[in-house]
């Protein structure tokens, strides 16, 4: 399964400022693919320049194989951070306007248009203004708006911030069946749990440099320290403790059991095996509890962030 | 093309659907027109006002010469003193009193006639009385000197210049005021016009900067063309509601003329209405030609041309203007390029144009492309030569292009830019993204 998205070096200076600096991302074919990054790193910038908004100084874009072109606008949605519709406008009027500016028919566009809004029951908002609706209301018709010409590319930039959790869950729902049904995803978000339920692949940019990027699982695992938390009940806990401390690296880890436990986070170096870690354990105690320790995307953004600072 | 399409449509409809400008769409010809009613009202209010002044005529020579004008009535006091006089009229409450004491010497006397008033009276009715005075008194000195006035007066032989151009057709002095006429409205309409539609564009590009959508907008077409759509789109619903305006206005000037039964036409009923009645029906008859002798076609076809150029030019700086700031507030450190140009095509054009429309001043203001549409349209209907004319339209052209293009390019970095108040230093720095 080839890229549907590929950006080669993009590199973007505002004056002196170097907003981008050789950043190059692929994005799989039907994937969700999240855009992470600090404020300010250069996600909104990268974004505009997939939507041929901004034009980089240097690089390329590829989309489904081929060169970005300009027709290609109606290629992509786009639900950019900054929201809003024409205030004064009627929510149907303005949303066919969009759609059409899209390069859908009148037809196709009202069809398609009252198909969503019956989908996400808000078909008696047709005739209201925007600034008749709430905030989280008139997200969710601009939400609408980005995927009525049904896009082979989505582009989310912070989609779930405006929205209550109930909406929040529609939206999400709604976005793994557009994936389903064949669409590619990029998220660009702050929230990370978010990123950590939807997507499949990940890249992280801070100052305008791309610092890492790949499959989330991958990334996990190369961010994977070889560390345990375990539960272990001992007659003699002070004994245990000693010994074990003498032999790895050894940590107080922070769990909840049921039982009073010794909890310990337990480190082994890379090329020890997690199950004569066990075994040794098993000689020793009795163990409640034994998981290995894998980063979150959240530790994993700090980390890096950090590192980099 | 499409895409543009859509977008004018859509500004159009935004216009015009607008309460604020449908307000003002109906209401302002009434209120204009309302205003000429009443200040036709006052007009006639200021007319019907009778003065009478008082003659305290010693010398016996301006017996009779004083006739009762419209507006002043004359009394003659002339058998009593002139300190009986002076109190009778302010006794009476007369406007004023004319003193003119006896002497032998005309110039002498010339010298010694005195006006009391309570008020410094209005110039009018002193150049009145001064002629009369003057046109006695110069006969009186001819006549002391021996000169046969009869003689005098059939030896007068007034010259009234015919004036034609080379190709034979003759026109009347009166043409060049109905050329500046034509002209000078023509330039007016097109200032006012820019000031009015070119700000509307501006406040729809805040509009939609305050409003977050233009981000949407410019990930479906390019700024350019939303630019271009909003100048177009707005420059559409302008013309509807000029035309309106000027339907409404008319048949409202009509209705008010012919309820009232003044003459509205013809305010404030001075000169120019008295000069039309002396005028013989042959001047008339040349006023007519004069004006189907004006060149009405191709009147027409440069005045849409520069009309559109001129509009064009402005609206895409007031774009720009509109993209780099955050609120309306912030635009008038902006607002002094804009209006400076445009002051200066209008006063060139009515000092100097129309003191010589060929000179060098108007000729040169004629070729500036900010003045140019202006000063050109005020000099056309004097017949300017059609290689000027096209040197200064294809200058106005590849402007236009200069400009929209820079204004595309700062409207496109500045539709994305919150939070800052930009300077010009900015600006020229955005040219450059």
């Amino acid at each position: 399964m080839g890229n549907f998205l590929v950006a080669e070096n993009i590199c973007k200076n505002f004056g002196k400022f170097r907003a981008l600096n050789n950043v190059s991302i692929s994005i799989p074919k039907k994937s969700i693919f999240g855009l992470l990054g600090p404020n300010g790193a250069g996600k909104t910038t990268l974004i505009r320049i997939v939507n041929q908004i901004t034009m980089p100084d240097s690089g390329k874009i590829y989309l489904d194989g081929k060169p970005l072109h300009p027709n290609d606008v109606g290629k992509i949605g786009y639900l950019p951070e900054e929201r809003g519709l024409y205030k004064s406008m009627k929510v149907g009027e303005q949303a066919l306007y969009l759609a059409r500016l899209k390069g859908l028919s009148k037809a196709e566009a009202k069809e398609r248009l009252e198909y969503w809004f019956k989908k996400l029951e808000i078909t008696h908002w047709w005739d209201k203004k925007i600034q008749e609706l709430s905030k989280g209301m008139a997200q969710k018709v601009q939400f609408v708006i980005t995927v009525l010409h049904q896009p082979k590319l989505l582009i989310f930039d912070e989609p779930f911030s405006g929205f209550d959790p109930v909406n929040a869950e529609i939206i999400k729902n709604e976005i793994l069946q557009l994936r389903d049904e064949g669409a590619t995803i990029l998220f660009s978000t702050h929230r990370m749990e978010s990123v950590e339920e939807l997507c499949e692949y990940m890249a992280l940019i801070h100052e305008g440099n791309k610092l890492l990027d790949g499959k989330v699982a991958d990334i996990k695992r190369e961010y994977k320290s070889n560390t345990f938390e375990v539960g272990l009940t001992a007659t003699d806990e002070t004994a245990l403790l000693k010994e074990l401390t003498a032999n790895f690296n050894v940590g107080k880890a922070n769990f909840k059991s049921i039982t009073k436990d010794l909890k310990l986070s337990i480190q082994i170096k890379p090329e020890e095996s997690p199950n004569d870690l066990l075994l040794y354990l098993l000689s020793k105690a009795r163990v409640n509890h034994f998981v290995e320790v894998i980063p979150s995307v959240n530790d994993i953004f700090i980390k890096t962030v950090t590192d980099n600072a | 093309m499409h895409n543009l399409k859509l977008i004018i449509q859509r500004e159009y409809k935004a216009r015009v659907r607008n309460k604020t400008f449908i307000v003002m769409t109906f209401l302002s010809p009434l209120i204009l027109v309302g205003m000429m009613m009443v200040v036709a009202y006052l007009a006639t209010l200021n007319n019907s006002e009778q003065h009478s002044i008082a003659i305290n005529d010693l010398s016996g020579i301006f017996q009779n010469e004083f006739k009762d004008a419209d507006g002043i009535k004359f009394i003659d006091l002339s058998s009593i003193p002139l300190e009986d006089a002076k109190k009778l009229v302010m006794k009476k409450e007369y406007y004023g009193l004319l003193h003119i004491p006896e002497m032998d010497d005309n110039f002498e006397l010339a010298r010694s006639v005195r006006f009391f008033a309570k008020e410094s009276p209005s110039l009018d009715i002193l150049q009145q009385m001064e002629q009369i005075l003057t046109e006695k008194l110069n006969t009186r000195e001819l006549i002391a000197r021996g000169v046969d006035i009869s003689k005098i007066e059939s030896a007068e032989t007034p010259v009234n210049i015919q004036i034609q151009n080379f190709e034979g057709i003759r026109t009347s002095k009166m043409s060049n005021y109905v050329k500046m006429f034509f002209g000078g409205a023509a330039g007016y309409l097109l200032m006012m016009f820019i000031i009015i539609y070119g700000n509307m564009v501006m406040r729809s590009v805040i509009e939609e900067k305050t409003n977050r959508i233009i981000e949407i907008i410019v990930s479906s077409v390019k700024p350019i063309h939303l630019m271009l759509g909003k100048i177009v789109g707005t420059s559409l619903a302008g013309i509807t509601q000029f035309a309106i305006w000027v339907v409404l206005g008319a048949i409202l000037l009509f209705l008010a003329a012919s309820f009232t039964g003044m003459d509205l036409i013809s305010v404030p009923p001075s000169h120019a209405q008295k000069g039309l009645e002396q005028m013989s029906s042959n001047e008339m008859q040349q006023l007519i030609m004069d004006i189907s002798n004006l060149p009405i076609g191709a009147l027409i076809i440069t005045f849409l041309g520069y009309f559109i150029g001129g509009y064009f030019l402005y609206s895409a700086i007031y774009a720009a203007i509109g993209a780099a700031v955050d609120s309306e507030t912030d635009t008038q450190q902006f607002m002094f390029p804009i209006i400076l140009p445009l002051m200066l095509g209008i006063y060139v054009g009515f000092f100097t144009v129309i003191e010589n429309p060929h000179g060098t001043v108007a000729t040169i203001f004629s070729m500036i492309p900010l003045t140019s549409p202006i000063v050109m349209l005020m000099r056309i209907p004097f017949g300017v030569p059609w290689w000027e004319l096209l040197i200064s339209f294809l200058i106005l052209i590849i402007t236009n292009f200069g400009v929209v293009w820079l204004a595309a390019k700062i409207y496109r970095v500045g539709i994305l830019m919150y939070g800052k108040k930009p300077t010009y230093k900015e600006l020229y720095k955005w040219l450059k993204y």
